[in-house]
């Protein structure tokens, strides 16, 4: 890690204007698009089988004391599929990112650093 | 029947207290060295932005495995079973939220704090001083809980028992030390090497704290020859509960015969916990500003990959050393230490190396797990001193009362005394507070983290109409909402575990965790809020999605 006593000058110049002019582009609204379509459900499917779960535990015991096998249970079972759907969404959206994100959003920057579509 | 007072002689914590300190003087190496090279208040707050994807990942996770998860869980899951189990998910889970919405954003639109962000596109002084005494709570909070939490740890790792005495200090004394050396240590950490040398002491203790999990759950499992079954059986079978330690509800939730009330509440008691621990997460400053460390948003959030990825395998970890315990060491010797429990993997790490190589394996293991119990403790109180110092020199000092005309190196040198000033007041209250139960605090944290915090995060990065007023009364009531609520719950008046006991009653709320009431009601405000001011601001809204998702214009790593 090197450092000089520049790392705190102001970014590179570029004005607010042109940074905000780039809202409108349709690359950016489609950027954005594609982003929220895996974001959100993801999220949202996420926390809901979270809540699930949560629930399950609070209110249906009996249903989570199902042995499968030997000692280990369905809660047992659920709440390491928590981890699963965790690890599995983590490198979903890694492949998400390099394949339909970290190219595009890098090119409308380098677009705003040099000054827009001029 | 074992426990840690009969295996610890005077040799043996003389082993502990060795270990430590050969960590102590690593660390504080590494400190010097971090702190060396910290000249600008990029370096200070942020480490210079120059710390890979990886790096920062470790650093995270030293962040946020603390010795409550470390110590507590393991507990949790020896004495109640799958309830301690429950709680290790919602931490884990939680990190989806900071992986698809915060990491990348934040960092591409903030500088150094969690203000940043939230007061980019609003009247700066209102905002920044809303976002910064959030930011104190929570961190406060958090600390005084890991504080008071190394007090009874040391007495507990040194074996020290009421009426005996350890190089002239009983068991009182010596909980004072532990709480004054972990403030003094911090305050080194975080004052001479800045978020650089923090960075790296945390990198560090995240290796000897996950390391030496993983080597005791490998040796835990080969008793078992590796079959998660058998140690299940043995588990449930030494817990006097049978099935039922397997199952929800030991801990959590718990059904009362007869009082279907009762049982209503310790439910939704659950849920509430349970939302503030999923939500929380992704609002606590401490961990939200270790993002700011990396060059760019990408790097940010591929740090967050690897942060998962520690983090889930060390709570796989506590899951098989939790019931671990259980089955080895028993509950009946894990109350006689410490009726929470958190005794429960140091006893169950020395029961592990009694059977590898007698006695004297038994005191190395134990001794080994002390020091990643410190790591765990020191690597967070860190974190949190770093991010209470940061806010009050870069939000309340530069942003609020020198109208962000301080320059880089008066925003330093207020830094570090913010740093021993944080420090001094931690290690007093901690000392006042060491005989209270202040687990809650944890969950107090996460509580304000994810009703104040989150939402007024997530609505200035995607809802264009959000603006000053609504950011304000979002932190406000969210902050507000769940500070009072815990305040008139039966954790602090009315029942026989409060804290003020059962002669004092006070209490009207009936859960012991706000999430369930303060996280919509921290939402709602910040809606209301919004909808009764007609400032807005379009452009600048325009102007930070567009560097949110792209890093137009976003702070640069230094050395360019």
């Amino acid at each position: 890690m090197t450092t000089n006593p520049e790392a705190d000058s102001p970014p590179p110049e570029v004005s607010e204007a042109e940074i905000a002019a780039m809202h409108d582009d349709p690359r950016f609204i489609e950027l954005k698009r594609t982003l929220f379509r895996f974001t959100v459900p993801v999220l949202l499917a996420a926390l809901a089988w979270y809540l699930v779960y949560v629930l399950l535990s609070a209110y249906a015991r009996d249903f989570m004391g199902i042995v499968l096998f030997g000692h280990i249970n369905l809660g047992l079972i659920l709440g390491l599929s928590q981890f699963v759907v965790t690890f599995w969404i983590t490198i979903a959206y890694s492949r998400f990112t390099a394949r339909k994100f970290d190219n595009q959003s890098a090119e409308l920057r380098e677009d705003i650093m040099n000054g827009g579509k001029r | 029947m074992n426990t840690l007072a009969q295996g610890m002689s005077d040799g043996n914590r003389i082993l502990t207290i060795a270990l430590f300190m050969v960590m102590v003087l690593i660390t504080i190496g590494i400190t010097i060295q971090g702190g060396r090279k910290t000249r600008t208040a990029t370096d200070f707050h942020s480490g210079g932005r120059g710390f890979s994807a990886m790096q920062n990942g470790f650093a995270v996770a030293g962040d946020y495995v603390s010795a409550a998860s470390f110590l507590g869980i393991a507990g949790t899951i020896a004495l109640y079973g799958y309830d301690g189990f429950l709680y290790s998910i919602g931490f884990l889970v939680a990190w989806v939220v900071a992986l698809l919405l915060v990491a990348e954003s934040l960092r591409n639109s903030g500088r150094f704090t969690v203000a940043d962000a939230l007061s980019y596109r609003m009247k700066q002084r209102p905002v920044r001083t809303a976002a910064s005494i959030a930011t104190l709570s929570i961190s406060i909070f958090y600390l005084l809980a890991q504080m008071v939490g190394t007090g009874a740890l040391v007495t507990l790792l040194l074996g020290i028992k009421e009426g005996e005495t350890f190089l002239g200090m009983d068991a009182g004394a010596a909980k004072v030390v532990g709480i004054l050396v972990t403030g003094l240590l911090m305050v080194s950490y975080v004052a001479l090497g800045g978020m650089k040398g923090t960075t790296w002491v945390q990198i560090f203790q995240a290796c000897v704290k996950i390391g030496l999990a993983f080597v005791l759950t490998i040796l835990v499992l080969a008793e078992y020859n590796f079959n998660l079954s058998a140690l299940l059986g043995d588990a449930a079978a030494a817990s006097g509960q049978g099935a039922s330690f397997l199952e929800p509800g030991l801990r959590y939730g718990t059904e009362v015969a007869g009082d279907s009330l009762q049982t209503l509440w310790n439910k939704l008691d659950l849920i509430s916990l349970g939302l503030a621990l999923v939500l929380g997460t992704a609002g606590l400053p401490h961990v939200l500003i270790r993002f700011y460390t990396t060059p760019d948003g990408k790097t940010a959030r591929k740090s967050v990959n690897w942060a998962i990825g520690l983090i889930g395998v060390f709570y796989l970890f506590t899951l098989v050393l939790g019931f671990g315990a259980a089955a080895m060491v028993g509950k009946e010797a894990i109350v006689a230490e410490n009726p929470a429990g958190n005794s429960a993997a140091p006893q169950l790490s020395q029961v592990i190396g009694e059977n590898i190589a007698g006695s004297t394996g038994g005191a190395i293991m134990l001794a080994l797990i002390a020091s990643a119990a410190f790591a765990a403790i020191l690597s967070v109180v860190a974190g949190l001193i770093i991010a209470c110092s940061s806010s009050l020199a870069h939000d309340l000092y530069n942003g609020v009362f020198k109208h962000g005309k301080a320059t880089g190196h008066q925003e330093v040198v207020f830094a570090k005394f913010a740093a021993i000033g944080v420090g001094a007041v931690a290690v007093v209250l901690a000392i006042f507070a060491q005989d209270l139960n202040v687990a809650f605090l944890v969950a107090l944290a996460f509580a304000v983290a994810a009703s104040a915090n989150l939402p007024t995060l997530l609505f200035s990065l995607f809802w264009k109409r959000f603006n000053t007023a609504g950011a304000v009364a979002g932190i406000y009531g969210g902050l507000i909402s769940s500070i009072a609520l815990v305040v008139f719950s039966p954790t602090v008046s009315g029942a026989p575990t409060s804290l003020l006991g059962e002669g004092v009653d006070f209490a009207w709320f009936p859960l012991s965790n706000p999430g369930l009431v303060s996280i919509p009601f921290g939402l709602i405000c910040a809606v209301v809020g919004t909808l009764m001011s007609s400032e807005s601001n379009p452009q600048r809204f325009a102007s930070m999605q567009v560097r949110a998702l792209t890093g137009a214009g976003a702070e640069r790593a230094g050395g360019h």
